[in-house]
């Protein structure tokens, strides 16, 4: 049985999406900014997959919702046009981040830190959240930015945007959120908090891979990342992705539709499944589950390294994650549960499972079958559960 | 970058088959009790190395006959990747039979070896060559209690990259025969580096005494201090091998003492503005002062004199640039 539980990291393109997007391949495959019939052809499928991306968050017909070729554009956007605006030009000299943003933003602070911005990483607390007051604790005149994410790709933590929005609102500090973890998940509403910039992607929540969005308050115009032809009115150029936002639009419209179906069926589901999970001895789980997202569990097996257990998932056919994919080249811990000071020996045993709408019972049942013999085989390797003599010191809590 | 490096891949994918079979079934995972030990008549040694906070972990057990210090049997329990855990169990397997003193000869290049399918392909990619480091320091720990001596007692030398056991007077050596001045000819000259990277540069993978980075920072006050004791010394020193200070005084000098006198004779002089070094050619940027500035013959004959007593001074390289 192939079983995917690695929904956060992206998920199956919903048919009826791949079937909206279909004829922008072959048949209507014309510029839409070339004046002919090939073009004009293209029209009314993107107004229609625009009305419904502006829908699926609340946006405003004045404001701007661009699409892009992934949230990680998106976001380096945002932060890197802040610094010209901004920074570069002496008006402001500080941003503040969230300590675990994803890698598009992260990465994109240091960069404006090397060239001389200030940047705040601001920290979680012991659940893996941002708590609303560290931005107030470290807001100064000279700040630009705040950059915090909805969610947390790797645990679920739902952060406390519409509080840090209302703070950065009080002080005249603009607000981006990273909302990729969020769509399709719990309710996104701009118009009921203060934000400025939204981050989102299309591929987290059943649509393809390669578009982007990044929505724009009217008043808070960003400068263009890339220069060209002035499409998308001029803020990024670049010939419109026509099929990808078709299947933007849909798969948006889809995932409002679904979103009862994640918040009550899905949500049981992950809850019942973690119950389970959680009756395994030595296992802990990062966020208590009412302040994660409905289809995200990052548990950690004590003993067992993330990827041995991902190895063993593998071979029985499940596919899950140890935080991150990004990060699946490198060596290092996963970041958050660093991040969230969790017992040192446990920084390398998180997996995370992520569930989506095709997610069904059957499969979680198999999985969890093929967890618990994993966990009996693993920990009968590993050396944090063998036998040693009497008196043995052992050494293998003391770093090297 | 190229090709193969843009889209990244599973590093599964580079595991060789043995690594996949012994992670799969590790043939000598285990445990060896005192009371076995016992009943073999030999001595139980339980060795630990790493840290499950830092991601690998592993205890290495032997029952070693006290007559001829013959490892008789050898098994190993290990937190860790599918890499550490194979690299752990073929260690294991290569201490069987040996005396302890064959034994710690065994090396991680030895283990990596060992699971390799052919003998020209890595058993694993090169960031998870790391792992059978641990395979590797933890034999020495097990001998290092077995002969009750310290465990650095082993290591003749120190070694910089663990990975592809390169030693510090090896990298001394050929950092300074091939004047080498980046991490990148390190690499390519030693393999140091090639791997985990921990010894690049501190926040690695691993904290270390020495870093690549130190070893050329070394080398490099090495030069400048012998360039200083060369010029201190009064000896002839190379222009080239100067540092941008004494070349800069150096060029100085040869305008004090054979230029500036002719220049202020007509009422003008110049000044020194800055020494680039362009391909072979060492450029000199001078600002003509007083009468000087605007002279027909200050971008033509009094140009070419100071450039050829420049060059005949210090090196043929020089090309004197007016502004």
């Amino acid at each position: 049985m192939n079983v995917y539980l690695d929904n956060n990291a992206t998920t199956i393109v919903d048919p009826q999406v791949f079937a909206e997007m279909e004829p922008y391949f072959v048949q209507k495959y014309g510029n839409p900014n070339s004046l002919h019939a090939f073009a004009s052809d293209t029209h009314p499928g993107l107004k229609t997959a625009m009305e419904k991306i502006y829908a699926g968050i609340h946006a405003p017909k004045e404001d701007s919702v661009v699409i892009t070729s992934c949230a990680t554009e998106s976001n380096n956007w945002v932060l890197k046009s802040i610094y010209f605006q901004y920074i570069l030009t002496g008006r402001k000299n500080h941003i503040m981040v969230s300590e675990v943003e994803h890698p598009s933003v992260i990465a994109a602070a240091k960069f404006l830190e090397s060239l001389g911005c200030r940047v705040t990483y601001l920290p979680v607390n012991s659940e893996g959240i941002v708590e609303a007051h560290t931005v107030r604790d470290n807001i100064t005149d000279k700040t630009a930015l705040v950059s915090v994410m909805w969610a947390n790709n790797e645990t679920g933590a739902i952060f406390p945007v519409e509080e840090i929005g209302e703070i950065c609102a009080e002080h005249n500090v603009l607000f981006h959120t990273d909302a990729v973890q969020a769509i399709g998940k719990i309710p996104v509403d701009i118009q009921s908090f203060n934000v400025d910039y939204l981050t989102f992607s299309a591929h987290k929540f059943h649509g393809p891979k390669g578009v982007g969005a990044l929505y724009i308050k009217k008043g808070k115009e960003l400068i263009p990342l890339l220069h060209g032809g002035s499409q998308m009115g001029g803020y990024r150029s670049g010939t419109l992705n026509v099929a990808g936002i078709v299947g933007m639009g849909k798969a948006m419209e889809a995932a409002v539709d679904a979103l009862d179906y994640e918040m009550t069926d899905i949500r049981e589901m992950r809850d019942t499944f973690e119950d389970e999970l959680l009756k395994i001895e030595d296992t802990f789980v990062v966020t208590p589950r009412e302040k994660r997202t409905p289809n995200t569990i990052l548990i950690s097996f004590r003993g067992i390294e993330g990827e041995s257990m991902l190895w063993d998932l593998n071979r029985a056919g499940i596919a899950a994650s140890t935080g991150s994919a990004c990060a699946s080249e490198d060596l290092e811990a996963n970041s958050v549960m660093e991040a969230i000071g969790a017992a040192e020996d446990l920084a390398h045993t998180a997996v995370r499972f992520s569930l989506s709408r095709y997610t069904t019972q059957e499969e979680l049942d198999y999985t969890l079958k093929v967890v618990k013999n994993a966990v009996v085989r693993l920990r009968g390797i590993s050396s944090s559960y063998a036998y040693a003599p009497e008196g043995h010191e052992s050494g293998l809590d003391a770093h090297h | 970058m190229g090709m193969d490096s843009l889209i990244g891949g599973t590093i599964w994918d580079e595991y060789s088959q043995k690594v996949t079979d012994l992670m799969n079934n590790p043939q000598n995972m285990g445990e060896i009790t005192e009371e076995q030990a016992n009943e073999m008549g030999a001595k139980l040694i339980v060795a630990d190395f790493g840290a499950e906070s830092c991601g690998d972990a592993v205890r290495l057990y032997w029952a070693v006959d006290p007559k001829t210090d013959v490892i008789l049997e050898s098994k190993f329990k290990s937190f860790g990747c599918g890499t550490a855990i194979a690299s752990s169990d073929t260690m294991a397997e290569l201490c069987k039979g040996k005396t302890v003193d064959e034994a710690v000869k065994i090396t991680n290049i030895d283990v990596e070896k060992a699971m390799r399918d052919t003998p020209d392909t890595p058993a694993v990619p090169p960031q998870k060559m790391h792992c059978s480091v641990m395979a590797y320091d933890v034999i020495k720990k097990a001998a290092a209690q077995y002969k009750g001596v310290d465990m650095e007692s082993f290591e003749e030398e120190i070694i910089v990259c663990e990975c592809a056991r390169v030693t510090l007077s090896t990298l001394r050596e050929v950092i300074r025969l091939n004047d080498l001045t980046t991490v990148e000819e390190i690499t390519d000259y030693t393999k140091a580096g090639a791997f985990c990277k921990s010894c690049i540069r501190p926040g690695g993978h691993e904290e270390k005494d020495i870093y690549l980075v130190d070893l050329l920072e070394e080398y490099e006050k090495e030069k400048m201090a012998t360039a200083a004791d060369a010029s201190a010394s009064g000896a002839n020193l190379d222009f080239a091998q100067m540092t941008v200070v004494q070349k800069l005084k150096a060029v100085d000098k040869v305008v004090d003492d054979n230029i500036r006198q002719m220049l202020i004779m007509d009422g003008g002089d110049m000044e020194i503005l800055d020494i680039k070094e362009n391909g072979v050619n060492f450029d000199i940027y001078i600002r003509y002062l007083g009468a000087c500035n605007g002279c027909a013959s200050s971008s033509t004959g009094t140009l070419f004199a100071i450039e050829n007593i420049l060059r005949e001074k210090l090196d043929e390289n020089i090309r004197v640039l007016p502004i």
